[in-house]
């Protein structure tokens, strides 16, 4: 039975600003979800604190809305116990690369099988617009006091830098393209980033919808607006690390990704910057230790016997701790 | 009270055969803690029981370490102040320890080191050196190592000293190797042999200790030089001292099989037989080492039942910090997953608001609580009970939590698989409170009897389980009487459900309806009540009763248990009789039970190592019974049962001068 999009929409009142991106990043998540036609009941979302938090009460999927910045570890969590979901993490940026980044960067050494999706608007919405980790330096959204003085993170860096095995950017009001990488990102094996462009309508002035779709320079000839945002992969820009490649070439794809993720202002790059499945994820890590993990993570694990006493054969296990006198 | 051996009671016991205290000391790094476990099987391998103590300093290589083992024929639970047998293989030992050395005692010692003036022993603190040397100069002594012996001399102690270096030479020629560096570290041994010899122990116990130490390094080398270094310590000490012996000594006893355990690993057992399949940390002392026991143990056997291969295993996270470990658990309890994480005071501070949410979201949850020397990061490797008011309360606004206290190995063990059952049962995040001493000390115990404990896993729904939903949608947080929802978890089929930080609905959804809030607020609370109802009373408090009508009860809760179990015997041979509670639950506090038991005292004695007495102040609020006496320790070193002994008497003697008494005892 196909899903439809109604099978994962909640009927809750929701409550994000008219306008704002968070719009287009549930849609988007929701119809890649239904065409991706997975067992619902599979399906977790975690999200942090702020405005992208409350998605997951308007999606019909488990779904669990943690603490500010700590959606990565809950969801890993989840994940490694139970390897059998499709986990998806939700974040904000000033969520997961603020008060999260520690997480974030951890997140990228372990290569988790799946995917965290963040909303990435340039302001911690939900507190009324202060400037969070993506804010450019000098740059002053409408509730700033003062212009901002810390210089961006730029997150695709970081996380290549981190180990990620997918890294991806899109835009909040590119359905279709934020749509296919959300799907490409949850069939990736291994930690997968989509930073989302999200325009904030409410608090920043800057990055706005008009200026991601170049509303402010028309085409002379068609005068139609010239988007800023435009797909790599569009210009032959090719993400895939293969197990052909050489150590050089590695090295001058990695400077690749560090040049293009740098692009800002008039040429806005979005697509998959970097995708490597050769790395092995952290369940095939744990799976060399512990090779029952396999059929019998900790979540599927028998733990007691018929007559509810312990399943585990002490006596065995603590064998080496018994002295006879 | 002053030094241990001007104390009235020198020793606690005046039998001479197996019943003793030994130590040892030396820099941290030079294997002390080999020394003290080889000394310990011995003991243990010859019949007996032991209780062991490590002192050590936040540091790695350097800085003073020392193990104090007792040993008995009979269990015991608890360290003495006085040490019948000293065993030093460098200065600051003798310099630290020499003055709590019994004065029928011994000291075994480098006669190398007697020339170190005190100022060159540079580990020492500038005030301690110049306090040591103020004491020597006020008895006519030196300010040398020689001074310290010649006091320890003056009062009856016996000197032993040991050329170790010619021994090691001697050993090396015997093995015909030249490799003296490697050979230097069979001092240990040496240190050792010579101690069980005085004590008259054969060497047969020792042979055997160092076999299975080095059991699993395969190196046979290894094994024959330390082997050779007991043939040649216990021929010399023969030869040397053989006349020369000391009153107290081991003989070998018939006994079963016992284990012989760390508080550590106690708790780490405890949780696997209780189902824990996950667990999450981030270093930190003294909490670790429980979490390397499971990942070196992470693949063990199950049972067979038939329906798989019986191969069962804990997947252990080091997390990047304590924030991560904690959530990290309960994303891992949402699947069903019996989870813990395990830490002490600073990283639990990190965990609170992690905590919080797992109180909110009714997640069950385990927190081991390595309580250690505060505030900030305090004296990391020192004991203390100071965190007891801190878990009670800890998190914004008002969350049920179950907090469990361990007063020793066994309790560890039973503790730490029942805080799972009441995790789950409840769904609510368990504190299982235990610290320093009991984490670090070592024990003779007979193995634990899982057949005692019964997983419980309450009101989970199990797949294929369709009872709780008869065609409706799946309230997570539906209305109970008792406060508690049947638990699905994530994953499964026609059970879906939401859960947020923010006050929700019964679905988990966001409401901040004031109905809603009330009602849930009660749910949550409701489910104390619940265990409160529950739980036996057995596994609240213990009770020990007096040998007739008391003359004092004492109070107490944790690893002060053991202390005061064996300085009421002591009390008793004084013809003092001692009742105690000890106080096993902390939240829900058991207010009625305690309320009852302590009505009727006439002197109740609250003993506890922290500053402000803390559960003394949670009984006050929580049975409004007011104890007038306390007894506190928070220099981070383990109360003595001399400390209980002689803190009851002075406060028997007179109870008005003595409404607060500070213990000191430990170097
Ligand atoms: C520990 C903690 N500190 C602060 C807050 C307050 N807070 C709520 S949302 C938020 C910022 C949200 O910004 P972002 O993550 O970018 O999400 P957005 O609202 O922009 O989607 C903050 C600081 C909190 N909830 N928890
Ligand atoms: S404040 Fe900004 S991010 Fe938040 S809902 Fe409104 S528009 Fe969206
Ligand atoms: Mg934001």
């Amino acid at each position: 039975m196909a899903l439809k999009l109604t099978d994962v929409r909640t009927d809750l009142h929701n409550d994000w600003c008219s306008g704002c991106g968070d719009f287009g990043i549930e849609a988007s998540l929701q119809m890649a979800l239904t065409e991706m036609n997975v067992e619902l009941h599979r399906v977790v979302i975690f999200s942090g604190i702020g405005c992208h938090g409350k998605i997951v009460h308007w999606t019909n999927t488990f779904g669990i809305h943690t603490l500010h910045g700590r959606t990565l570890p809950f969801a890993q969590g989840a994940k490694l116990a139970n390897p059998e979901l499709e986990v998806v993490a939700i974040g904000g940026d000033g969520d997961g690369y603020g008060i999260g980044a520690g997480h974030f960067v951890h997140a990228g050494r372990r290569n988790v099988d799946m995917t965290y999706i963040v909303h990435d608007n340039g302001v911690y919405g939900l507190t009324k617009g202060q400037a969070s980790p993506t804010q450019k330096l000098g740059e002053q959204t409408k509730s700033l006091p003062q212009p901002n003085i810390n210089s961006a993170v730029n997150p695709i860096m970081l996380a290549l830098a981190a180990g990620y095995t997918f890294i991806a950017r899109s835009y909040a009001f590119d359905n279709r393209h934020l749509k296919d990488t959300i799907k490409r990102a949850v069939a990736h094996r291994g930690m997968a980033l989509v930073d989302v462009l999200q325009p904030c309508p409410t608090y920043n002035d800057i990055e706005t919808k008009a200026f991601y779709s170049g509303e402010d320079r028309p085409d002379p000839a068609t005068h139609r607006p010239v988007p800023r945002v435009y797909d790599i992969e569009k210009t032959g820009y090719k993400p895939l690390v293969t197990k052909e490649m050489t150590n050089e070439d590695v090295d001058k794809k990695t400077l690749e990704v560090i040049r293009i993720s740098n692009e800002w202002g008039d040429r806005i790059p979005i697509g998959v910057f970097y995708q490597n499945e050769n790395v092995p994820t952290y369940e095939d890590r744990i799976i060399g230790r512990i090779p029952s993990y396999v059929d019998r993570p900790p979540a599927i694990q028998r733990i007691q016997l018929e007559n509810n006493k312990s399943a585990v054969d002490l006596p065995r296990l603590w064998k080496e701790l018994i002295i006879s006198g | 009270m002053g030094p241990a051996w001007q104390r009235e009671v020198s020793r606690v016991s005046t039998k001479v055969v197996n019943e003793l205290n030994w130590m040892i000391g030396g820099a941290q790094g030079s294997g002390v803690d080999l020394s003290a476990s080889s000394f310990a099987r011995s003991c243990v391998l010859a019949g007996l029981w032991v209780y062991g103590t490590r002192e050590y300093y936040s540091n790695i290589k350097g800085l003073h370490s020392y193990f104090e083992i007792r040993t008995s024929d009979r269990q015991i639970r608890s360290k003495v102040d006085e040490v019948d047998l000293l065993a030093a293989f460098d200065a600051e030992t003798l310099v630290r320890h020499a003055d709590v050395v019994n004065p029928t005692g011994g000291i075994v010692y480098d006669p190398a080191v007697s020339q170190t003036p005190i100022e060159k022993v540079d580990t020492l603190y500038k005030d301690e050196a110049r306090q040591i040397q103020v004491r020597l100069a006020q008895e006519g002594l030196g300010s040398d190592v020689g001074a310290i012996l010649e006091e320890a001399k003056r009062r009856g102690v016996k000197l032993f000293p040991v050329p170790y270096g010619t021994l090691v030479q001697e050993v090396a020629k015997r093995l015909g190797t030249s490799e003296l560096a490697r050979l230097n570290r069979i001092i240990n041994v040496l240190a050792v042999s010579v101690s069980l010899s005085l004590l008259g122990l054969d060497r047969s116990y020792m042979k055997e200790s160092v076999r299975q130490a080095f059991s699993a390094s395969r190196k046979q080398k290894l094994v024959d030089m330390n082997l050779a270094g007991v043939d040649r310590a216990y021929e010399f000490a023969e030869e040397k001292f053989g006349e020369r012996g000391l009153p107290v000594s081991l003989a070998p006893i018939q006994n079963g099989p016992r284990m012989f355990v760390v508080g550590n690993q106690a708790v780490a057992l405890g949780k696997m037989a209780g189902g824990c399949r996950l667990q999450t940390y981030y270093p930190i002392t003294p909490a670790s080492d429980e979490s390397e026991f499971l990942e070196a143990h992470e693949n063990f056997a199950l049972l067979g039942d038939g329906s798989d291969d019986g191969k069962g295993s804990i997947v252990v996270v080091q997390t990047e910090d304590e924030i991560a470990a904690i959530t990290m658990a309960i994303g891992g309890a949402l699947t069903g997953t019996r989870a813990a994480t395990s830490t002490s005071g600073p990283g639990f501070s990190l965990m609170v608001e992690g905590m919080g949410w797992a109180g909110m979201n009714e997640v069950p949850l385990v927190i081991t609580l390595y309580q250690r020397g505060g505030p900030s990061t305090g004296m990391p490797t020192r004991t203390e009970q100071g965190d007891l008011k801190f878990v009670l309360n800890a998190s914004h606004g008002e969350s049920p939590r179950i907090v469990l206290c361990s007063g020793d190995m066994e309790e560890c063990f039973y503790d730490a698989f029942r805080a799972m059952n009441y995790a789950e049962r409840y769904q609510l995040p368990v504190i299982h409170l235990v610290d320093k001493g009991l984490a670090n000390s070592n024990m003779t115990i007979l193995p634990p009897d899982p057949k005692l404990v019964d997983i419980g896993r309450g009101k989970l729904i199990l797949a294929g389980d369709h009872g709780a939903l008869q065609g409706e949608e799946y309230r997570r947080f539906a209305p109970a009487e008792d406060g508690i929802s049947p638990r699905a978890v994530l994953g499964l089929k026609g059970y879906r459900f939401w859960n947020t930080g923010d006050e929700h609905d019964e679905l988990g959804h966001i409401n901040e309806n004031s109905e809603n809030r009330i009602k849930m607020m009660k749910k949550r609370m409701t489910k104390l009540e619940t265990a409160d109802r529950e739980i036996p009373t057995a596994e609240k408090v213990s009770f020990y009763p007096a040998k007739g009508r008391p003359d004092v009860t004492l109070v107490s809760w944790g690893s002060s248990k053991g202390a005061i179990l064996e300085g009421m015997e002591l009390l008793e041979r004084r013809g003092i009789k001692a009742e105690f509670l000890q106080i096993r639950l902390a939240s829900p506090f058991p207010a009625q039970v305690v309320r009852e038991r302590l009505s009727g005292s006439e002197l109740i004695v609250d003993i506890e190592q922290n500053y402000s007495a803390q559960m003394a102040a949670v009984i006050a609020e929580k049975a409004q019974i007011n104890i007038k006496h306390k007894v506190v320790k928070f220099n981070g070193r383990p109360i003595s049962l001399n400390e209980v002994y002689d803190s009851i008497r002075l406060i028997m003697a007179r109870p008005e001068a003595n409404e607060r008494v500070i213990l000191t005892h430990g170097a």
